[in-house]
């Protein structure tokens, strides 16, 4: 692990291998930093899906597991190593992939790569010792002036520095293959998707270390203040905002196991390119999303940042959602199976954990994740959603359901093609998605109930029974928090799967040798052939793809118009 | 493929087919509705935060807040000892929030207008009115102040929900609406 490929003199030398089953040059140096950012973030998956499941354990009215300061310890260390730590190492080594990997060049200054993958493993390891002492159990967002201890602060500011290094290991490397002409013409789709999601990662960043670094001192004592309403609209730059990071990287995934596994071609690489435009352009700007509700904030200010600049984000997100799924559905039209609008989706490959972990990725960050977005982010109606359980409700939806499960699907090609071990436990493997992605469907959906009925979110005891002043929740919220605990401990044996499968294939398992790679290939042979003409001029019409766009728009909509319904009923306030 | 550079090197001349553009134009109508209903909402919804803020400091907000309740307490709630107090409709009134509750108790009339007051003493709090499900963010050094007209006599309690340590969740505060005089 130590052992560094290089000197970091320029150029280096770079040594390859040739990938057996894509044709790609793989730089051997790009390989190693991209399997330790995966399995490190695997490992923070691991932890942060632990303490999930406790923290749900203790929601669960009936099982209330943990005494109140576990829970909120518990609930602190969830947030971050599953929210920051597992998605953000797991999103530096996509972006390797997507640079050096994708354009087949060598990977900029190793070196500083690992520079960044260690400080970026010290800050997580001691923001969660911090966590664990007891004394930080500030939740994700740790608001001022409630004060978590130091090396919290400076567990997170090493973090993201790390991070922003590996960032700029991955535009160097871009550099590098434009200058060495290791690719014809522009990058392909998924590497713009993760531009899109590094762009972003560095106006998060830059947000983090604003806001950190000062309430770092604050905590040490050399600043004596930091305002709570200023601290909140900046760490929301970062905490908002790399989420985002996390939507452009995922459906960059999505693009890149349709293309794996199907041979699909984007319809239009006009299209998607302008979608991660959009994402560039506007999807950072959401701070807003936690800020509805603020004192000292205007009006003006809080519709256009909460709606990305009248929706254009969005409007990037509606597209991939036409444009994934149609991707899918031509490469299988071109496969033979055309009848009926839904020939093409009955018959794909579902027994393929990338496949379906994907699809259901798409479909879930849609209907639960997206639409809620929306809903919870217009200005009025977060009067009636800000703080329940609403908002955990939604972003399992997008994160977990979204994110994680889009991760997890890609994890199944990364294995054999870049850990070069074969997939051990395939029929485990095989039912992961699905047991995950129904547990994680579940929680979104039952938060999100109990968030209309008023629950709270990151609330020990909802029976309140040691309050002075006595009130109870109506009893469906009680059973929307039972059903949440059922679905959360389904989500936690679908994420445990996951692990086992991955840890075992990763170090037991069988090897994955070139011959093996030509008798079983893991990419279809006629993927070149799947779409014959690139673009949508030309291709084959998609009726199924067309008919489930148009059920998403009108459960969008009518969604939409039942909240402002809700907001209707309540006390005018003015 | 997606994996690989586009086929046509000139790929941003390509024609649009016409499902792509229709979606994209339904898309960004529909945007564009979802933008202008916030706007619209500020001009005939009944519910919309106030934007009349201040900068103060605690301790003057526990003062004009321990004003109003020497003024207008008509009772105690039970054996709690915090003093309900009923103030005179279309006046302001105050609600404190501190570690661990939410001082004091208000008696409100029926469908009469009040500016209630909001600020913290120490940290951030949630303000979140049950069973209607308002939701407020309430702030140290900071005073929002909005009109509030209840409807429906009853019992209404005010649940804290933002995270505020680890008396978070005894701290509920109440609210009684009574019929206008």
């Amino acid at each position: 692990m130590a052992s560094i490929a290089d000197t970091g003199t320029l150029p280096r030398a770079a040594e390859f291998r040739t990938c057996p089953d894509t044709g790609l040059k793989i730089d051997l140096a790009a390989e190693k930093l991209i399997r330790w950012n995966a399995v490190v973030a695997v490992v923070f998956l691991a932890i942060g899906g632990f303490f999930g499941l406790l923290v749900a354990l203790t929601r669960w009215p009936a099982v209330h597991l943990l005494p109140a300061e576990w829970f909120y310890l518990a609930l602190t260390a969830h947030g971050a190593d599953v929210l920051l730590f597992w998605v953000i190492f797991f999103e530096i080594a996509i972006l390797y992939f997507a640079s050096a990997v994708l354009l087949n060049s060598r990977l900029a200054a190793p070196r500083i790569a690992w520079l960044g993958f260690w400080l970026m493993l010290a800050g997580a390891l001691l923001a969660n010792v911090a966590v664990l002492q007891g004394e930080s159990s500030v939740m994700f967002t740790s608001y001022v002036p409630m004060q978590a201890a130091p090396h919290f602060y400076l567990g997170l500011i090493l973090f993201a520095v790390g991070a922003l290094v590996a960032v700029a290991v991955f535009f160097g490397t871009l550099v590098i293959a434009k200058d060495e002409g290791t690719y014809e013409g522009s990058v392909p789709l998924v590497t713009f998707g993760a531009i899109a999601a590094a762009v972003i990662a560095v106006f998060t960043i830059t947000s983090g270390a604003i806001i950190l670094i000062p309430t770092f001192f604050w905590s040490v004592g050399i600043i004596s203040h930091i305002d709570p309403v200023m601290y909140k609209v900046v760490w929301w730059g970062m905490g908002h905002s790399s989420q985002q990071i996390n939507v452009s990287a995922h459906v960059a995934v999505w693009y890149a196991i349709a293309a794996m596994v199907l041979g699909a071609k984007p319809l239009s690489e006009k299209v998607s390119r302008f979608a991660f435009l959009m994402y560039i352009l506007f999807l950072q700007i959401a701070a807003a999303h936690h800020l509805l509700v603020e004192p000292g904030i205007s009006s003006e200010w809080k519709i256009f940042n909460t709606s990305y600049a009248l929706y254009l984000a969005v409007l990037g997100s509606l597209i991939h959602g036409l444009s994934v799924p149609g991707a899918i559905e031509a490469a299988q039209r071109r496969r033979g199976f055309t009848k009926g609008v839904f020939e093409w989706l009955r018959k794909a490959p579902w027994g393929n954990p990338a496949f379906s972990g994907m699809f259901l990725s798409l479909v879930m960050f849609g209907f639960l994740g997206g639409i809620s977005g929306v809903v919870l982010g217009s200005e009025q109606i977060n009067l009636i959603l800000h703080n329940t359980m609403y908002v955990p409700g939604h972003f399992h939806g997008t994160v977990v359901a979204g994110t994680t499960l889009a991760f997890m699907a890609i994890t199944y090609l990364v294995v054999p093609l870049i850990f070069r071990r074969e997939i051990m436990f395939k029929k485990v493997a095989q039912w992961q998605p699905y047991v995950f992605g129904l547990g994680v469907a579940g929680i979104s959906l039952f938060m999100m109930g109990a968030g209309t009925l008023g629950v709270s979110r990151r609330h020990w005891d909802i029976t309140f029974s040691d309050a002075p002043v006595a009130f109870d929740y109506p009893g469906t919220a009680f059973l929307m928090m039972g059903l949440n605990g059922v679905f959360g401990v389904l989500a936690a044996l679908g994420g445990l799967m996951y692990i086992v499968v991955v840890v075992w294939s990763v170090f037991f398992g069988e090897r994955r040798t070139e011959e093996k790679a030509r008798s079983e290939p893991l990419l279809p042979q006629d993927g070149a052939a799947a779409v014959a003409t690139y673009g949508s001029e030309g291709t084959l019409k998609l009726p199924g793809t067309i008919t489930l766009v148009a059920v998403f728009f009108v459960a969008f909509v009518l969604y939409y118009f039942v909240n402002w319904k809700f907001l209707s009923e309540v006390w005018p306030l003015s | 493929m997606a994996i690989h550079p586009p086929e046509k090197r000139i790929w941003w001349n390509e024609p649009l087919e016409r499902s792509e553009v229709t979606w994209i134009t339904i898309a960004f109508i529909w945007g564009l509705v979802m933008f202008f209903t916030m706007v619209f909402w500020h001009f005939t919804g009944e519910q919309n935060l106030s934007n009349e803020a201040y900068r103060i400091h605690p301790e003057t907000f526990a003062e004009r807040t321990e004003a109003m309740a020497d003024q207008y307490t008509v009772r105690e709630e039970g054996d709690t000892g915090i003093p309900v107090v009923h103030p005179p409709p279309g006046s302001d009134v105050y609600m404190l929030a501190r570690l661990w509750e939410w001082w004091p108790i208000l008696e409100l009339e029926e469908g009469k207008d009040y500016r209630l007051h909001l600020s913290s003493m120490d940290w951030q709090h949630g303000f979140s009115l049950q069973p209607e499900n308002i939701n407020i963010q309430v702030h140290p050094g900071y005073e929002l102040v909005l009109t509030l007209t209840p409807e429906g006599v009853g019992e209404y309690w005010v649940v804290c929900n933002e995270f505020c340590g680890i008396g978070h969740h005894q701290m509920v505060g109440k609210i009684y609406v009574v019929e206008a005089k």
